[in-house]
């Protein structure tokens, strides 16, 4: 039994992974929020309706979301390295990933958003408060469990590209897994590593979902 | 207090232009409850919204407590909306906030009041709306009145001189509806607010109501004193809204009248004479007879009422209806 496999490996394969992930994560939520605030106000009959802008940003997302994460992966590469200077490692995998992610996580937080009563909004706007107040202190407060079950949904799907980023180089269990799981068809690598990332994935499930109960006051 | 002149509001739908609000002419007086009655896509929320210019008017000019609100600015709008405290039909409490946050939020959005003044002043909301105990709750934990109550205490957080009511009791059971109602009419009393209220329930206007205006189909149909507008509706639509109140079976009625003989008439009487001895002394003075078909005895915002149908027999007929008359009672003769 796992005669091929050095721990020491896959532990600095697991600190890898949890980099890219965490690194990604925390920039895609910093996009991707904005972003996703942006969508829901100048979307169709909403605060800060306009179509132009919606629009753009509506195709830009569509666009990101529809390329294969394979194709955004080396695509990215050029910019990767103007942002990063290296293509490499984890710095170089998290601008494609952070590119992967954010586009989804912001249309995540528009649906969040569209799910807050339009009468709290307008209860909100009849005290006197202004579009920002209106963000800050009843859309974001209202829409937090919604918002929470999106970062992990979005989390989930970085552990997954992360194993992709692998093909690039990036390093991480996915790298791993493919290099010696795959390429020299040492079977117990790979289940070593899957069974990592699966407990990952079911770590993040869990830590979400019970935020999510304890901010859901309904 | 609130004056619309020649206000109106179009929709454009699918390149149709849909006239919530005709033209409306309209005057609100400080402090009385004024009702708004009509039924479902009559436009009685668009005009209520406009009061405080949650909708933006087509044409028109709407003037509160002497502001032009129609000429407001941004800045200078939300300003005057914190002098306008609204509730809703679906209470409209943010589920993510406690019931102390909740009716804190306008005096924090404000931002002119230090926290040690918001938490005595939302304490002494919640004492007046009776929900001291469930400061610390969040809205999911009250029950539908104790909601609206919240929402009122919100309303009333900034010390608003106007109250809007968008069907605030329409979600309720009747004797939640009646306790609500009570709590608006004292507000009304001690704090001398000026409330404008919808409803589709003459029963509501009855209770609170000064004054109300009746729409249909985006324009106002009939408008005035409570009781007036009661005893005496004109037009068709407020005819059907007072018999729903009433309970008036207009077919049962008839069949009654099928088996009595003589004339038959309705006497409404109001304030004095309601309790005046009316009947006796005139059936002994001219012969008459009479029996009572019909009736009801209530009373409008401390006016009293009545509501006879009577049959009469033999006698003068003539003369029973002219001493009635003389008596300040508003004969109709049904046949
Ligand atoms: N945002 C809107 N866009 C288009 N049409 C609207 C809009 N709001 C209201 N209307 C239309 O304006 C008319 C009046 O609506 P309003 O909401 O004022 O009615 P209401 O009397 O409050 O009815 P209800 O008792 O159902 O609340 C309706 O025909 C409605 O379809
Ligand atoms: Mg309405």
């Amino acid at each position: 039994m796992f005669r091929n496999v050095d721990w020491y490996d896959i532990w600095l394969a697991t600190l890898d992974t949890l980099l890219m992930l965490f690194g990604s994560l925390l920039f895609t939520v910093l996009i991707g929020l904005p972003l996703g605030v942006l969508l829901f106000l100048t979307g169709p009959r909403q605060l800060l309706q306009n179509r132009a802008i919606y629009g753009v940003l509506s195709l830009v997302v569509n666009v990101l979301r529809s390329l294969p994460f394979i194709i955004l992966l080396i695509v990215m590469i050029p910019l990767t390295v103007l942002l990063t200077g290296t293509s490499l490692g984890v710095a170089g995998a998290i601008p494609p990933l952070v590119a992967g992610a954010a586009p989804f996580f912001a249309r995540l937080v528009e649906t969040a958003l569209r799910e807050v009563d339009r009468g709290i909004i307008e209860a909100t706007q009849a005290m006197g408060a202004s579009t920002r107040q209106i963000i800050w202190n009843a859309l974001l407060p209202e829409a937090r469990p919604g918002i929470i079950a999106a970062i992990t949904v979005t989390a989930i799907t970085l552990v997954s590209y992360t194993a992709m980023a692998g093909v690039v180089g990036a390093g991480g269990l996915g790298d791993l897994a493919i290099r010696y799981g795959y390429q020299r068809f040492q079977t117990d690598v790979m289940v070593v590593t899957v069974v990592l990332l699966l407990c990952l994935v079911q770590i993040l499930q869990v830590v979400g979902d019970r935020l999510v109960i304890h901010f859901s006051r309904k | 207090m609130i004056e619309f002149h020649d206000v109106y509001k179009t929709y454009r739908v699918n390149g149709r232009d849909i006239q919530a609000l005709k033209p409306t002419s309209l005057s609100v007086r400080a402090g009385e409850v004024f009702g708004l009655i009509g039924h479902s896509g009559a436009g009685k929320s668009t005009l209520l919204r406009l009061i405080n210019r949650l909708e933006e008017p087509s044409g028109g000019r709407i003037v509160v407590d002497g502001v032009e609100v129609t000429a407001l600015a941004p800045e200078g709008l939300r300003r005057f909306r914190r002098q306008v405290g609204m509730i809703f039909q679906h209470f409209n409490l943010l589920s993510s906030k406690t019931v102390a946050d909740n009716v804190a939020m306008p005096l924090r959005l404000a931002g002119e009041m230090p926290p040690a003044a918001i938490r005595a002043r939302v304490a002494e909301l919640l004492r007046r709306v009776g929900l001291s105990e469930h400061a610390d709750k969040y809205p999911a934990q009250l029950s539908g009145g104790q909601k609206q109550r919240v929402g009122i205490a919100r309303a009333l957080a900034t010390g608003p001189k106007i109250l809007l009511c968008d069907e605030a009791t329409s979600a309720l059971d009747p004797q939640t509806t009646a306790q609500v109602l009570q709590l608006l009419a004292e507000i009304n009393r001690e704090l001398g607010l000026t409330i404008v209220l919808i409803t589709h329930e003459m029963d509501v206007i009855r209770r609170v109501c000064d004054r109300v205006a009746v729409i249909e189909d985006g324009a106002i149909v009939e408008q005035g004193l409570v009781v007036d507008v009661f005893l005496h509706p004109r037009h068709p639509t407020t005819v059907r809204f007072v018999q729903e109140a009433e309970q008036i079976d207009q077919d049962g009625l008839r069949e009654d009248f099928a088996h009595v003989s003589g004339r038959i008439l309705r006497l409404t009487l109001k304030g004095e004479t309601t309790h005046a001895p009316l009947l006796g002394r005139i059936a002994r003075a001219t012969g008459v007879d009479y029996s009572i078909l019909s009736g009801r005895f209530d009373r409008i915002k401390g006016v009293s009422y009545g509501q006879l149908i009577l049959a009469l027999v033999g006698g003068d007929f003539e003369a029973a209806l002219r001493q009635l008359q003389a008596a300040d009672v508003h004969v109709e003769v049904l046949r």
